[in-house]
């Protein structure tokens, strides 16, 4: 059994990331969904990011994944904040029923 | 250490009022939030001191090239800044009427130019990353500001969600570059690319999500399906906030990564840009006749202006770059009086935001329709306003590159546009008002809108000024 190389990696994080904004189009039905299809995504570029980043053996790229794993917490607490807001104003969070805005 | 300092300074003077004024917020009562008020525009106006003292020809790069500090961020700034300041006077009454005047809106707003003014002198994809999400997420919030309505919050969580995809799409394009080039500096980035460095598969295949992310920043069709909710379903001073500064941050965003960085790749990025900017100023243009509200007929404006702007981009040469920056300074003036109109007529309980609010100012209030004839002619190019000469500077780029086709394209688009601007224009004079309520207003925001409608015209008639600030601002950062 060969050791994983360089390209197996990235074609995983391809499909992570292909899954992920599959994921953000074609669901109809929970905003929940779509906040998980984010992450998804986020961590699809972090594997990409160490798989480079321990393919070109330089650090920045594992230093960057710091980064977009703290501003990823960041991004779900306020996500998270305006799904309940959307939640008390409109009582559903279904995405059919984000139709008010529309023209 | 002294010179590194210096080239943030401007960022860490909003970082501290931000903080300053978060804490001392909670000591003022309801009342008196006007002290809140007052020391944020202290703090942007000592910020403004600060960009203009520092301010320096030769670009410094500081803190091993994340940070650049140069007469590109210097004239960017200067502009986000003073458009946040007008945003917060015209929109004080406004958000007094609906319980927004509190201190979250000072606070998240210093935040949201905080990250504008880290993108606009971002040296490195991580600090343009910060600079991006900083703003992003605080935009988020302030849609969501008003927490007993419907509309607000959708928009929010539709701002939300494409925002984040974007920079979803924007980090897989630069983790692409990074695996090429092995650097996320931008600077080492341009060399690897202009040296023909690097897998070329790998490089096409970041450039491909990091336009795309870049698209969806500025609005551009396929990318623009955000703009018109958003502007549509936010409070309108932070459609005001929205529509104005964070367009500076992108096109800082926009020439730091594609005409620095991705340099060596121009050729494809060229071919990109011109199906964006086609569909942009062919959909906006078109849809935007549809419409019957005034901020989501803006938005559709916004599509199809910055697919103007981007025509000069990607022109790719110094009259090209000064040209769409001159553009996007440009809009970012008439856009703040647009909306500085729209949140003039409102009032508590009445949001002015109908086409049809618009008919007979010109009875109601001479002054303020002669304002939006003003605001209404500069963005349809009609001269001598200042958004004539900004699209003659554009076509001009476009054109000397031979983009002739689509040049002729953007004219056609242009007087298609036109339609709708005056259309406005008609009903404000030819009309009978509907609604005869006197238009009250305060008079430090009256002031500076009629100066800012004025600016539209007098910067029309003398654009080789700011041309001129534009031109050595691209020059001395890009060629």
């Amino acid at each position: 059994m060969a050791a994983p190389t360089l390209a197996h990696y990235l074609i995983l994080a391809a499909m992570l990331f292909a899954i992920s904004v599959v994921g953000i189009f074609l669901n109809r039905k929970n905003v929940l969904i779509l906040l998980m299809a984010i992450e998804l995504m986020l961590l699809a570029v972090n594997l990409n990011f160490v798989a480079f980043s321990h393919h070109l053996g330089d650090m920045t790229g594992q230093v960057f994944v710091f980064f977009i794993l703290t501003v990823a917490a960041a991004e779900s607490a306020i996500g998270l904040a305006i799904l309940v807001l959307l939640f008390r104003n409109v009582g559903s969070i279904d995405v059919e029923d984000l139709g008010q805005l529309k023209g | 250490m002294k010179t590194e300092l210096n080239a943030i300074l401007p960022e860490i003077a909003v970082l501290v009022s931000a903080c300053v004024i978060l804490i001392a917020d909670l000591f003022v009562p309801q009342a008196k939030r006007h002290v809140s008020f007052w020391l944020t525009q202290f703090a942007l106006l000592a910020t403004i001191w600060i960009v203009v003292a520092t301010a320096q020809v030769a670009p410094v790069r500081a803190f091993s090239g994340m940070v650049v500090d140069d007469m590109l961020s210097d004239v960017l700034k200067l502009f986000a800044l003073v458009a946040v300041s007008l945003m917060l006077f015209y929109s004080r009454a406004y958000l007094m009427a609906r319980g927004l005047f509190r201190g979250e809106m000072f606070v998240l707003t210093l935040f949201a130019l905080l990250g504008m003014m880290v993108m606009m002198s971002a040296g490195s994809f991580l600090t343009v990353y910060l600079g991006l999400e900083l703003m992003s997420l605080s935009l988020y919030a302030l849609v969501a500001m008003q927490r007993d309505s419907s509309a607000p919050s959708e928009a929010a969580m539709k701002y939300f969600v494409l925002g984040a995809l974007a920079s979803g799409m924007l980090l897989y394009g630069v983790s692409m570059i990074y695996g090429a080039t092995g650097s996320v500096d931008l600077d080492r980035v341009a060399e690897a690319t202009l040296g023909g460095q690097g897998n070329r598969t790998l490089l096409a295949f970041g450039l491909v999500f990091v336009v795309s992310g870049i698209a969806f920043k500025l609005g551009v069709v396929p990318y623009h399906m955000w703009v018109p909710d958003v502007y549509h379903g936010a409070p309108t001073a932070v459609t005001l906030l929205i529509g104005t500064a964070p367009k500076l941050a992108a096109f800082a965003f926009t020439l730091r990564v594609l005409a620095g960085a991705l340099k060596g790749l121009e050729f494809d990025w060229q071919g990109m840009l011109v199906v964006l900017a086609l569909l942009s100023m062919v959909l906006g243009n078109l849809v935007a006749i549809a419409q019957s509200n005034i901020k989501r007929m803006l938005a559709y404006s916004t599509i199809a202006n910055m697919g103007f702007m981007l025509m000069g981009f990607l022109a790719a040469d110094l009259n090209g770059y000064s040209a769409a920056l001159f553009y996007t300074v440009a809009y970012v003036l008439t856009s703040l009086a647009s909306f500085g109109v729209v949140l003039l007529l409102s009032r508590e309980g009445f949001e002015a935001d109908l086409i049809e609010d618009f008919r007979g100012l010109n009875r109601r209030s001479p002054w303020w329709a002669f304002i939006m004839l003003l605001v209404m002619f500069s963005l349809a190019g009609v001269p001598p306003t200042l958004g004539f000469y900004a699209k003659f500077a554009v076509l001009e780029a476009a054109v000397n590159q031979g983009f002739v086709w689509l040049a002729v394209v953007a004219v056609l688009t242009s007087v298609v546009g036109a339609f709708y601007y005056l259309r406005i224009v008609k009903l404000m004079y030819f009309d009978d008002p509907v609604d005869d309520s006197p238009i009250v207003a305060r008079g430090d925001a009256r002031a500076l809108l009629s100066a800012n409608g004025i600016a539209l015209l007098v910067l029309g008639i003398l654009p080789q000024y700011l041309m001129g600030l534009c031109t050595l601002a691209v020059t001395q950062s890009y060629f």
